[in-house]
């Protein structure tokens, strides 16, 4: 039956396969496999098809299992006027660069903190990890008045992708994950491409990099959905319809616009981190233990 | 000088020699940097964003919560911007609001992973299914799963997938959000299904590292399920689950995605503000930057005291 016999839980297998034990057990599997599905799963559907039904239908009571009437007009109308095509267009892009940045400015510190040891090293290490102890809230005013009017440069990044990539950047847990990784590379690498007389960055690229797969895709996973699942930052540093981010889009729609239509907007808003999630579920999951546990 | 180890002995991780000869050992700062150009190359786009976007935030926040700005002339206003948020009735309604949902999301929050995390690492089957279905609701952009709630789930008709269901187990119904009293444990509720994915998975994977022998052992003493539990399971889980606590108090003391979009920010008669609602109120819509930066470093304050206490009382147990 099941691959690891051989750990024992707090139940022992053998416990479990014996007579009452037995069926206690399929019970108890069958009531939380279908009570988890209605749970976790049960909003979804009911969100998904929810936007398909009438006004009418939505107000009725019982509600409806299945749409009676679907109408597809909702998720049209949530496409259309919402914009949802540029509010998508925007996010990814958001997104996307979010990613490039973290990937080449936090892998090259977290490599030059590993491997580099630059003078004050570990104390920019320190600093870097205290960010993590400040609360989000805490920072977000300071934060927005910074970007309103960076300071030396004097310029505005509101409205600016900058606003959110550069910030981004600013990931202490990612340079710590990252740093992690690179410091587990053994030293000998390192020399032997001394010897050979590959710069640092050559280095970097042929040997490190390639042995850091596993690790980059959990970054970019996380950089990815952080920017797609945040809301207050982008709400303040984009407050023009054109620059907005998809949820700040919806939330902005969701007074004067009808329930169903907010509703099919917010499924399509849901799609490519759902899909992300269940391509990649395997290296979130890895990633999330590995980072916490030794976080 | 730097390469020394022998082949085959590995280094201990964290501190490896530098690979790159460091210069003479007291050479000025500026001589250092300038001997391992590369490495602080390599940090600079990172360092310059943590100075803008962080350290240099986290100094002015502080500067600011001193300060007034009237028509462009900033000055310094010492205690003032405290004393007026102070003085708001909101602010004490705002820190009962957020003692109350960080309580009610330890017992909620914090209680309901681990029980789900034990009972998923006791079955043998649908592991995997069910930890996708866990952490499903962490993927979701916060906007639309809160709109979830706020139009399907929390309708105060009958026609609500809340009210439903009560009414089918024949329980009476609810008005959620429309009510002073459910507001709280709705949006705790909401806020639960939202988030618990990721601490579900932390603590299968320490339940994982418990030793099967420790069970055992404690079978043939003749402990049964409920004693085996809370003297393996949890005194092995102990720091995961302690640090897990204070994640969860730091995180849940700075809700604000829930009033916002559950109860329109403030909610009947005060009862969903937040303090962080209250910041983003103060920031954004009272043109009031420096009372919301005097509310952050108040936040500050009472968060970095339950740090402190904690550690107290962590390094107490030890």
């Amino acid at each position: 039956m099941a691959q690891d016999t051989a750990t024992r839980t707090l139940i022992s297998s053998a416990q479990l396969r014996r007579g009452r034990g037995r069926i206690v057990y399929w019970t108890l599997l069958t009531v939380v496999v279908v009570g988890f599905t209605l749970v976790f799963v049960g909003p979804l559907y009911w969100m998904v098809t929810g936007a398909l039904k009438s006004g009418q239908e939505i107000a009725q009571t019982p509600p409806s299992l299945f749409p009676r009437d679907p109408q597809p007009q909702n998720y049209v109308d949530a496409w259309r006027h919402l914009d949802l095509a540029k509010l998508l267009f925007n996010t990814f892009y958001y997104a996307a660069g979010a990613l490039v940045f973290q990937l080449v400015l936090d892998t090259a510190a977290a490599y030059a903190l590993s491997k580099l040891r630059p003078v004050l090293g570990n104390l920019i290490l320190g600093l870097m990890l205290a960010t993590l102890m400040i609360p989000a809230m805490v920072l977000v005013v300071p934060q927005y008045v910074t970007v309103i009017d960076l300071p030396i440069l004097h310029v505005s990044l509101l409205d600016s992708p900058f606003a959110i990539w550069l910030p981004a950047v600013a990931n202490a847990f990612n340079i710590f994950l990252l740093k992690r990784f690179f410091d587990s590379i053994p030293e000998e690498l390192m020399a032997a491409a001394l010897v050979d007389g590959a710069s640092p960055l050559r280095t970097l690229w042929s040997i490190i990099l390639p042995m850091s797969r596993p690790i980059l895709g959990v970054v970019s996973i996380f950089a990815v959905t952080a920017v797609w699942k945040d809301f207050l930052w982008p709400k303040l540093v984009m407050p023009s319809p054109e620059t907005r981010t998809i949820s700040v889009g919806i939330y902005a729609f969701s007074g004067g616009t009808p329930m169903n239509v907010v509703i099919a907007a917010s499924v399509i808003a849901a799609i490519p981190t759902v899909l992300i999630f269940l391509i990649f579920q395997r290296n979130i999951m890895s990633g999330l233990t590995t980072g916490s546990l030794k976080g | 000088m730097a390469i020394t180890t022998a082949p085959g002995i590995t280094r201990k991780p964290g501190r490896p020699a530098p690979p790159y000869p460091p210069g003479p050992r007291r050479a000025s700062l500026g001589r250092r940097v300038r001997d391992n150009l590369t490495g602080h190359a390599f940090l600079i786009g990172a360092v310059t964003c943590f100075a803008f976007f962080s350290w240099y935030p986290m100094v002015r926040g502080v500067v600011m919560s001193f300060q007034r700005t009237r028509r462009g002339v900033t000055t310094w206003v010492g205690w003032d911007n405290y004393e007026r948020i102070l003085a708001d009735p909101s602010f004490w309604a705002a820190w009962k609001n957020t003692l109350y949902f960080t309580f009610l999301a330890l017992v909620l929050g914090y209680a309901v992973p681990f029980f789900v995390a034990v009972l998923l690492n006791e079955l043998r089957h649908a592991k995997g299914y069910l930890r996708i279905l866990v952490y499903l609701p962490v993927m979701l952009p916060p906007a639309s799963a809160l709109f979830l709630f706020k139009f399907y789930a929390y309708d105060p008709s009958d026609a609500g997938l809340f009210n439903s269901i009560l009414t089918a187990l024949h329980l009476p119904t609810s008005q959620w959000m429309q009510s002073a009293e459910m507001t709280m444990p709705a949006m705790v509720i909401a806020s639960t299904w939202m988030n618990m994915g990721g601490a579900v998975l932390i603590y299968l994977a320490a339940l994982q590292g418990i030793p099967g022998e420790l069970y055992e052992a404690a079978e043939l003493d003749g402990a049964g399920i409920w004693r085996r539990i809370r003297h393996v399971t949890i005194p092995q889980t102990r720091l995961i689950l302690a640090l897990l606590a204070m994640l969860q108090i730091v995180a849940t003391m700075q809700f604000f995605v829930e009033p916002l979009i559950l109860a329109n920010g403030t909610g009947t008669q005060d009862s969903a503000t937040s303090v962080a609602y209250l910041i983003y109120q103060h920031g954004f819509f009272q043109n009031d930057l420096n009372g919301a930066a005097a509310l952050g470093v108040i936040m500050l304050v009472v968060l970095a005291g339950f740090s402190a206490a904690y550690v107290r009382l962590s390094a107490k147990q030890d």
